[in-house]
């Protein structure tokens, strides 16, 4: 679990741009598949572990997880420069290819096209979440516990369909209560 | 329609942001409220159908606000709904990855990296399971996602052919 020798790696602001550039321009219907692809299966920068954390920090910090994830990738390899990078890339592209395409929709409108599309490519990326889980869920160890979040979190908010805030905010202090009692 | 004030928007969507915790569909309702039925910017639909164009784009969820914001009031729009995004992702973020990297052994950093991922890795499964949920409308879409994680977790195909098929599989109403 010791990867301290990833935390030496620098990487160049315009590497960090070119990869968030990446990512985000695959993402289709969402971003985490992509970016997990990237930056574990590909690059190799992040162990599954150390992606799982990066992600585990985005959603629980306010805005969007993908962006947070983004700038702390981007900080811890290339500073501050880095950071900027990567949001630059990750940001930057989609703003351009949205406002295209609300110009595209101005002129010729065609929403009923989009929208079946859409539909289509959507369902693909619920499967590309399902794996993206399917392949996080692997560093858990395997004890009854950690496991026992899991299906928490997902009951209240992927069945019961409560508010994320308060499924997060009642689960939080028991799930670090045993990760602090927890020996190293 | 009424006219705009980009600075009243501008804060409002920066205080939304700051408590977006899970992520831009959580503030939606929020947004729909602002600029539909409380300030009058656009109509309903206008809103559905600029959310649905956004989803189309490829990026991260948020850009629904970009898109937003440029119908309403262009270049400045766009920029007035998209920098208040990035404001909660580089300060608070930014601070915690900055203490991840300067303190990487602190005991409530490990707490919450090893106590939390759970709760977060369920989360992930329910986005999986309602986004599934939400577009599909027959077996022959269930089959769709079922073959997506397949080729996923047993093949290296790059899955960007399978969101291609899916939208020509949309757009012929295959799916």
């Amino acid at each position: 679990m010791e990867q301290t020798e990833l935390h030496e790696t620098r990487i160049t602001p315009y590497q960090l741009f070119l990869t968030f550039s990446w990512i985000t321009l695959s993402g289709f219907g969402g971003i985490m598949f992509w970016a997990r692809r990237r930056l574990v299966e590909r690059e190799r920068w992040l162990t599954e572990q150390q992606f799982v954390e990066l992600l585990t920090l985005g959603q629980l910090l306010p805005g969007p997880p993908g962006l947070n994830l983004t700038v702390m990738v981007g900080y811890r390899f290339g500073g501050w420069t880095g950071a900027a990078a990567a949001v630059g890339g990750f940001v930057g592209w989609p703003c351009l290819v949205v406002i295209g395409m609300g110009i595209l929709y101005q002129h010729y409108g065609a929403l009923a096209q989009v929208q079946r599309a859409l539909a289509g490519m959507s369902i693909v990326a619920a499967g590309l979440l399902f794996a993206t889980f399917v392949k996080v869920a692997k560093v858990l160890p395997r004890r009854s516990r950690p496991w026992l979040f899991v299906m928490l979190a997902f009951v209240g908010v992927g069945v019961l369909r409560w508010p994320l805030f308060w499924v997060v905010g009642a689960l939080a202090p028991w799930a670090l209560f045993a990760a602090w009692k927890e020996k190293v | 329609m009424d006219r705009v004030d980009l600075s009243a928007l501008f804060l409002h969507s920066l205080v939304l942001w700051f408590v977006a915790v899970g992520g831009p569909s959580t503030i939606l309702p929020d947004f729909h409220r602002y600029v539909v039925e409380a300030h009058h910017l656009m109509t309903s639909t206008e809103f559905a159908e600029l959310y649905t164009l956004a989803q189309a784009a490829p990026g991260p969820n948020f850009m629904y606000v970009t898109l937003m914001g440029w119908h309403l009031a262009g270049w400045a729009g766009a920029a007035t709904m998209t920098i208040p995004v990035l404001v909660p992702a580089t300060t608070l973020s930014l601070l915690v990855g900055h203490m991840n990297e300067r303190y990487p052994n602190a005991p409530i950093g490990r707490a919450i990296r090893r106590g939390m991922a759970p709760i977060a890795i369920g989360l992930t499964f329910a986005s999986a399971t309602i986004l599934m949920r939400a577009v599909n409308h027959d077996w022959r879409g269930y089959l769709l996602t079922l073959v997506t994680i397949v080729v996923v977790l047993r093949t290296s195909w790059n899955p960007l052919w399978l969101l291609a098929a899916g939208a020509l599989a949309g757009l012929l109403g295959l799916v």
